[in-house]
């Protein structure tokens, strides 16, 4: 069975976000990058499917050069293939993004494409319903646990505090969620091969897109701001923890009336 | 011009986070407010929320095609130029897939939202809330989605609304072969007014009963620090960060949580936020309005008795 997994390439979660000039972007001065972390699930969950049934993983990213690197180290964790599409993914709405990997996923045998249930970052959330709807698939959101049979799916969606259990065909678009594997360690042995798979590299208008359908569309950036920065408020001494509780519950009470 | 309104009902009932999308989504002044369901029941409290018109499907569980097929044919019935969705685990699923069938734009978790010059105009955190983006949606229709629990919902006191049926393609790919309640009774953190968070503080899973007996007795949710979920101490379905959920309760209690940048970005945006921590040095210090600094094993008991009381009054 053959599978994609749409990755992207993140700020890492512990970062400092700075606002770069213009105040429409962040500032990638220094920041390191990973591959976002629900991706990483989502990478993992093909592996296991590789390892179970044969076939290929395609990884695929769409972003700036520096993207390369994280298809490097998904190559290096079990991904036999690799696709870049170049381009500056930082200013295309998700659907300009669904539709690039819609396209670039046209080019690749497959049969599951997984994705992570949303970047870490951006924190859409949209872009797997918007490739399952481009590519006519039917879609599992948010997934936690995942069984493929002979040319079906069963897989858990977490929903609030509960989950749906459903069953589909293939191929099918399931988007990851923390819970569903714990993702492996790139080891020495897979770095190296990693460093032997050539990488596809193409343009937008490669596959056929026009870029102003992407780039700058729909939805555009008015400015990026950071948080006004908290003070912090009142901090008194937990040392009597009855007259503590008291406390509490009278600011649960006056403040937020809650009680 | 139309706003409409994807809203989900539990018991006969609209669901907090629609309730919430109806309130924003008439304040906007973009249009009328038309709301699409699948319970005719709700068409008077919908209406009491703004709603002139209750377009109900003939599909009453959520499944994604049949609802983007009906939802489809409702916007194009009613040439809506604005479509909101409570930002709940279905409106999440539909709203990206209905967008991408009418190339729509979506701006998704938003928690501020207006109608200017003829375009919506949208606040969603990034970053976890480490920043907030302003977006314009510039496609006809422009699409968000609201977190729960930033809007307020408050009713306009309008009559009840029509109700219009729908008959669209049913067919469904996805079968739902079960809906499984793991931990019975627990309140999910995603849409909770009152969140009582754990991290490693606790020491070991079986502590997390201090949490549990609190949030209990106040009426909230469990919420838990990434050091915990990834330690298996609980489930991943409570974790608040950056790689759990960005909560914005009205009152979210941390104890034993030193505030890792990850988790200040998930919580900081609550309306009243005390930490309880033994290091009076924890990060969780400063985005705290009320900090104790002390023994979450001895605090947390005396708190749970002393809200027994309160409640009682």
């Amino acid at each position: 069975m053959n599978s994609v997994v749409c990755i992207s390439h993140v700020p890492d979660t512990e970062s400092r976000i700075k606002i770069a000039a213009g105040g429409k972007k962040i500032d990638e001065t220094g920041l390191k990058f990973i591959v976002s972390p629900y991706d990483e699930i989502a990478l993992e969950a093909a592996v296991r499917l590789k390892e179970a049934k044969g076939g290929d993983v395609t990884v695929l990213t769409f972003g700036p050069d520096r993207a390369q690197q994280a298809l490097r180290e998904a190559l290096a964790r079990g991904a036999n293939k690799a696709m870049h599409v170049k381009g500056e993914s930082g200013d295309a709405d998700s659907l300009g993004i669904a539709k690039v990997l819609a396209a670039a996923i046209r080019t690749i045998p497959h049969d599951v494409v997984f994705l992570g249930k949303q970047g870490v970052g951006t924190d859409n959330g949209l872009v797997g319903p918007m490739l399952a709807e481009l590519l006519g698939y039917p879609q599992i959101n948010v997934v936690t646990e995942l069984e493929f049979g002979e040319g079906n799916v069963t897989a858990h969606r977490e929903i609030e505090g509960a989950e749906e259990i459903l069953e589909t065909g293939l191929p099918v678009i399931v988007t990851a969620q923390k819970g569903l594997n714990e993702p492996r360690y790139a080891k020495l042995q897979g770095i190296m091969a990693a460093k032997k798979v050539a990488v596809d590299a193409k343009s937008i208008s490669d596959l056929g897109l026009d870029e102003s359908d992407v780039l700058n569309k729909r939805v555009n950036v008015v400015s990026i701001e950071l948080p006004a920065e908290k003070t912090g408020g009142r901090k008194i001494d937990g040392s009597d923890a009855k007259a503590a509780a008291a406390e509490i519950v009278k600011y649960i009470k006056d403040e937020a009336k809650a009680l | 011009m139309t706003v409409l309104v994807f809203t989900e009902t539990n018991d006969g009932k609209l669901k907090k986070a629609s309730r919430e999308a109806l309130t924003i989504g008439r304040k906007l002044g973009a249009g009328d407010v038309v709301a699409f369901a699948s319970d005719a029941s709700v068409a008077e409290e919908a209406g009491k929320f703004g709603a002139t018109k209750l377009y109900v499907t003939n599909v009453a569980g959520y499944l994604t095609e049949p609802y983007t097929a009906a939802l489809a044919q409702v916007i194009k019935d009613t040439q809506a130029n604005v479509v909101l969705f409570g930002g709940t685990s279905n409106g999440r699923d539909l709203a990206p897939r209905v967008a991408a069938r009418l190339d729509a734009g979506v701006a998704s978790d938003v928690d501020r939202l207006e109608w200017t010059d003829g375009k919506l105009r949208a606040r969603r955190p990034v970053y976890s809330g480490k920043a907030f983006a302003t977006v314009e949606v510039t496609s006809n229709p422009a699409i968000a989605t609201t977190r729960p629990n930033a809007f307020p919902a408050e009713e306009a006191g309008g009559g009840a609304a029509e109700v219009v049926n729908v008959s669209a393609d049913a067919t469904s790919r996805v079968k739902l072969v079960e809906t499984k309640v793991p931990e019975a009774g627990e309140l999910s953190i995603a849409e909770a007014d009152i969140i009582v968070s754990g991290g490693r503080g606790l020491k070991e899973a079986a502590n997390f009963s201090y949490i549990r007996d609190l949030a209990h007795a106040i009426g909230g949710a469990v919420g838990a620090s990434r050091a915990t979920v990834d330690a298996g101490w609980i489930d991943h379905q409570h974790q608040v960060g950056q790689t759990g959920r960005v909560v914005s309760p009205n009152v979210y209690i941390a104890a034993g949580v030193s505030g890792a940048i990850q988790h200040l970005a998930g919580m900081s945006s609550s309306k009243h936020i005390i930490a309880i921590n033994k290091d009076p040095e924890a990060p969780i210090f400063r985005v705290a309005d009320l900090g104790v600094v002390g023994d979450l094993f001895q605090i947390l008991p005396e708190l749970t008795e002393e809200v027994k009381k309160a409640k009682a009054h």
